[in-house]
């Protein structure tokens, strides 16, 4: 019996070392949502990639982009980057005040993004170039829509988290959600540089 | 320029003055060592590397659309190679390597769904029986 029970108890103390060892998985779990996030994209471009040149005798990307807006939503997005940047910053100089204000900056950035792209969207959906009009169309409505889909929920989290820091000030646990939301922007930022280049740019050249 | 390089060394201190005092309550937090210097290098490259595409495909600058195309492309990835450094901060010791371990399988990932998607529907447009508009007007 006795022989039996020594084992166990090292197999305890093993077990409980390596639960030890992790301290705090949220980082790395997040980190794992936004690649399966990006795994989302990736099919989504893949289908725009395939359907992309069925225009169905309907409106192409040479009638439809209008390449400054573009150029505009582009610049938006990647201000809102470099002021989450700056908050980032204060927040590791433990400055609340000027967190929230380098945030409230990078959500009207985020909101400019998403005006300019719903403007776009009326307009293409106004001259009878809706989703419903081509292969093309639907896979752009799609994959563009979806990014625009992260960028709104981005701009109700940063919200949140603004609402949140007022009340609770830096804990690690805001400190943690502000990095998660750091990392989430900078991500839909770069999924963004594929939307301008993949969609807008080579859809011109086409 | 001069009064712009003390601003980043001063924040670089700060930044390193705060890891130092807060280094024992925030531990195995995963955070990120931010510096301004970091942000505003990948700032102005993403700043160029998206002004130049535009500017080749709006300003039509290149003859060959073939061409611009790939260099289009080749700005592309390495303006998200950038976003990866300066902005997510990615290196291969965060987390102990399991944030590039995850990349890494994504993007094969992502590159097999990429191509494997292109290739073969390409190839199935190419291959397919020619149709007449007679033909078209009596499908079921």
């Amino acid at each position: 019996m006795s022989n039996h029970i020594t084992p166990a108890v090292n197999d305890q103390a093993f077990y409980l070392t390596e639960e030890h060892h992790v301290e705090n998985g949220t980082m790395l779990g997040f980190w794992i949502y936004l690649m399966s996030d990006c795994l989302i994209f990736a099919c989504l471009f893949a289908m725009f990639g395939v359907l992309g040149g069925n225009y169905a005798a309907g409106p192409g990307p040479k009638d439809l982009f209008d390449l400054d807006l573009v150029a505009v939503n582009t610049t938006m997005l990647l201000l809102s980057s470099i002021t989450y940047g700056f908050a980032m910053l204060e927040m590791a100089r433990n400055r609340k005040g000027a967190t929230l204000a380098w945030l409230a900056i990078t959500g009207c950035f985020g909101l400019a993004f998403v005006g300019i792209e719903l403007t776009e969207f009326h307009h293409m959906i106004a001259e009878g170039a809706g989703p419903q009009r081509s292969a093309f169309l639907s896979s752009f409505f799609t994959l563009v829509g979806t990014h625009g889909l992260h960028v709104s929920f981005g701009i109700l989290w940063l919200i949140t988290l603004m609402v949140q820091l007022t009340q609770r000030g830096f804990t690690v646990e805001m400190r943690r959600r502000l990095n998660c939301l750091s990392l989430f922007w900078h991500f839909l930022d770069l999924i963004w540089i594929g939307v301008f280049t993949f969609v807008y740019l080579m859809g011109v050249l086409r | 320029m001069s009064a712009a390089s003390d601003t980043h060394h001063d924040d670089h201190d700060h930044a390193v003055d705060h890891r130092i005092v807060h280094g024992h309550d925030d531990h195995g937090e995963g955070m990120p060592h931010v510096t301004f210097k970091g942000y505003m290098t990948g700032f102005i490259l993403s700043v160029i590397l998206t002004a130049i595409p535009f500017w080749l495909v709006m300003g039509r600058v290149l003859p060959s659309a073939k061409v611009t195309i790939f260099i289009v492309l080749a700005f592309a990835v390495v303006q998200m190679l950038v976003h990866m450094v300066y902005f997510l901060h990615l290196d291969t010791r965060s987390e102990g390597g399991w944030n590039m371990l995850a990349l890494i399988f994504t993007l094969v990932l992502v590159v097999i769904t990429l191509s494997g998607s292109l290739w073969v529907m390409y190839h199935m447009n190419v291959n397919m029986m020619p149709m007449t508009a007679q033909d078209m007007r009596n499908m079921p």
